[in-house]
């Protein structure tokens, strides 16, 4: 499979990146070469093969449902570009 | 005085020990070494001065009191991946601008808790995502080593390194090793912690490997570098890259320095739910044990073509090194190793590009304005991100699009399970640990023009480290020889799932045999 300009444009949308028509062209190249690379994987046949899901054969350990931590706010909002009163400041998102 | 730089971990906690040195002393030389060589090399990206003093003198009262930990007052490098309280924790990317996180890294906790001193945050490659430290925002590290060769001299001699030079009775004929004078790269992406661990600008560092970026930059600098199992290492506090590969370990000077600091960075961690459980052991205590009627495999696969003729003769020399240690060698079969790599990289990028979504200019970082939230995200991560960093989330992106995602990720994930039968199925025939070079070639220019024009080719660098990601097993490079051109080449040990007591034992076999090599210094 390989992907075309208008794949791309819609990837990087997906993806919250902005591109111009430069960066998009070069990409699509790029993308290919990988796309083509992985291509190999057609030659394996994995029927009946279980998709990996944990590469250690293990259960997931749960945490007991108890609180242990909190009232942080402020260290939460500390490395944000824009906040106020521990909450995080956007452009406005509701007219 | 001896040159406190070069003692290893072992020596240096005997002597820290014994008080024949403190470790305000010990902490003092690294800083001034890094402050001499990091503009050469570029290793750190932040030096931590006070908060290494501070450690190192409250090392210095544990150890008054004989009170000090397994690691008390041993200066290390931290790669930037780790999360660092109120320290620099960028990942070496632009969009983290400015993060200093309010918690601590579980595998760096450990570390202070057994009384080691950080001197500051190591260069990396972009979100770890590259083999040569190129991708970093903060500029490419220089490997301390540098290709040489032989020359003859005459006349008066001149004081540039050399090593091997000689001169006969009265004459003014002589042959010396002339370094180069052309940058390589450290390997990635764990170049920045390799290139100190190498040029004494720490005595051990931290680092972390997806596909083989510890074991690439520890095979590139004459280093040892081991990626544990997966899940014994917390990946707690760690910048995540891809959740089901990333693994933490150490880069060390030999084999005896990467066993004691694996030990103190291991740990069982309730706060990672892929942390297992099982004690810690004392790895250096494996160091020394024969390894006489062990099972070492030789997987026929490795052999690729256009394997240059060095790593061959290398990997023999390993092969003979293990026999006449009296090892016993089987040539065994993986026989879906060719397609770790693809698998690889659509496994990571999908991952990665999953996790990368939280950098989007509302909780920390950068933040590019834009005329609504939906514009700001975009530009900010277009500014924020690097050229790898954006083509791994576009494949990510895509491979995990509707329509697209049982064709790729579930195929990889589904050609994931053979790898790891692979292995399982050699080590069930008996076999204890599995040898290999460690990577395909030494280490190459920086801005090397055949990796710039195809990132598959870069890909490349990981063809013989990528399959033991992708079963979750340990491995080790382990520096083994120089190529023609005076370079540090490395073997890689396999083992079985946190068996990695066996990789320390059998690395220490090679390390033996092998000698020590350390970099010509010219920064």
């Amino acid at each position: 499979m390989s992907v075309d300009l208008a794949t791309v444009k819609r990837v990087a949308h997906l993806a919250r990146i902005a591109v111009t028509e430069d960066d998009a062209e070069r990409m699509t190249g790029e993308l290919n070469a990988i796309l083509g690379f992985v291509e190999q994987l057609d030659e394996v046949d994995v029927a009946g093969v279980e998709p990996m899901t944990s590469v250690i054969p293990m259960a997931m350990r749960k945490r007991d449902d108890v609180v242990t931590d909190g009232g942080k706010a402020a260290d939460v909002v500390a490395n944000a570009p824009a906040s106020a009163e521990n909450f995080f400041l956007v452009p406005k998102v509701v007219e | 005085m001896t040159d406190l730089t070069k003692l290893t971990i072992s020596q240096a906690r005997d002597q820290l020990a014994g008080k024949e040195i403190t470790a305000t002393e010990l902490t003092d030389a690294y800083l001034s070494a890094i402050d001499a060589a990091n503009g050469a090399l570029n290793a750190y990206v932040k030096v931590t001065h006070d908060k290494a003093r501070a450690m190192a003198a409250a090392s210095d009262a544990k150890l008054s009191k004989g009170e000090g930990g397994a690691l008390e007052g041993i200066p290390l490098g931290i790669k930037d991946l780790f999360g660092t309280e109120g320290v620099h924790t960028q990942a070496c990317s632009h969009v983290l601008d400015g993060f200093e996180p309010r918690y601590e890294s579980t595998v760096t906790a450990n570390l202070w808790a057994d009384g080691a001193v950080m001197l500051g945050k190591l260069n990396m490659d972009e979100f770890a995502m590259g083999s040569s430290n190129e991708t970093s925002y903060y500029g490419p590290v220089r490997n301390p080593w540098r290709s040489s060769r032989e020359m003859i001299m005459t006349g008066k001699p001149v004081t540039h390194a050399g090593e091997g030079g000689f001169a006969g009775e009265g004459s003014s004929v002589r042959r010396e090793r002339v370094l180069d004078n052309v940058d390589l790269v450290p390997g990635g992406s764990s170049g920045g912690s390799a290139a100190a661990v190498s040029a004494w600008l720490c005595a051990g560092a931290t680092a972390t490997d997806t596909g083989g970026s510890i074991r690439q930059p520890a095979a590139f600098t004459g280093t040892v570098g081991i990626k544990p199992t997966y899940g014994r290492c917390s990946r707690w506090g760690i910048v995540a890259f891809a959740s089901s590969l990333d693994q933490a370990g150490p880069i060390a000077r030999d084999v005896r320095d990467a066993a004691i600091l694996l030990r103190s960075m291991a740990s069982v961690d309730r706060k990672d739910t892929t942390s297992v459980d099982l004690p810690v052991p004392d790895y250096e205590a494996a160091l020394g044990r024969s390894v006489r009627g062990m099972k070492i495999g030789i997987p026929k696969e490795y052999r690729v073509d256009g394997m240059p003729a060095e790593i061959e003769a290398l990997w023999q020399q390993g092969i003979d090194w293990m026999r006449d240690a009296g090892a016993e060698i089987v040539d065994i079969s993986l026989p879906h190793t060719k397609y770790a790599q693809p698998a690889y990289y659509i496994v990571a990028p999908a991952e990665a590009s999953s996790n990368l979504a939280r950098y989007d200019g509302v909780r920390y970082g950068l933040r590019v304005p834009g005329k609504d939230i939906a514009e700001m995200y975009e530009k900010t991560r277009a500014a924020g991100f690097g050229r790898e960093v954006k083509r791994r989330i576009m494949i990510g992106t895509y491979v995990l699009s509707a329509g697209y995602y049982d064709a790729y990720y579930l195929k990889a994930q589904k050609v994931r399970t053979l790898i790891k039968k692979d292995f399982e199925d050699v080590f069930a025939a008996g076999v204890d640990a599995i040898l290999t070079p460690a990577t395909p070639s030494a280490a190459f220019g920086i801005a090397d023009q055949d990796m710039a024009s195809d990132p598959v080719k870069m890909y490349l660098n990981d063809i013989f480290t990528v399959t033991v990601n992708m079963a979750g097993l340990p491995g080790i490079a382990v520096p083994a020889g120089l190529d023609g051109r005076g370079l540090p080449l490395g073997l890689q040990l396999i083992g079985k799932p946190f068996e990695e007591e066996t990789l320390f034992r059998t690395a220490h076999v090679i390390e033996q045999a092998a000698g020590r090599f350390e970099p010509t210094k010219w920064w």
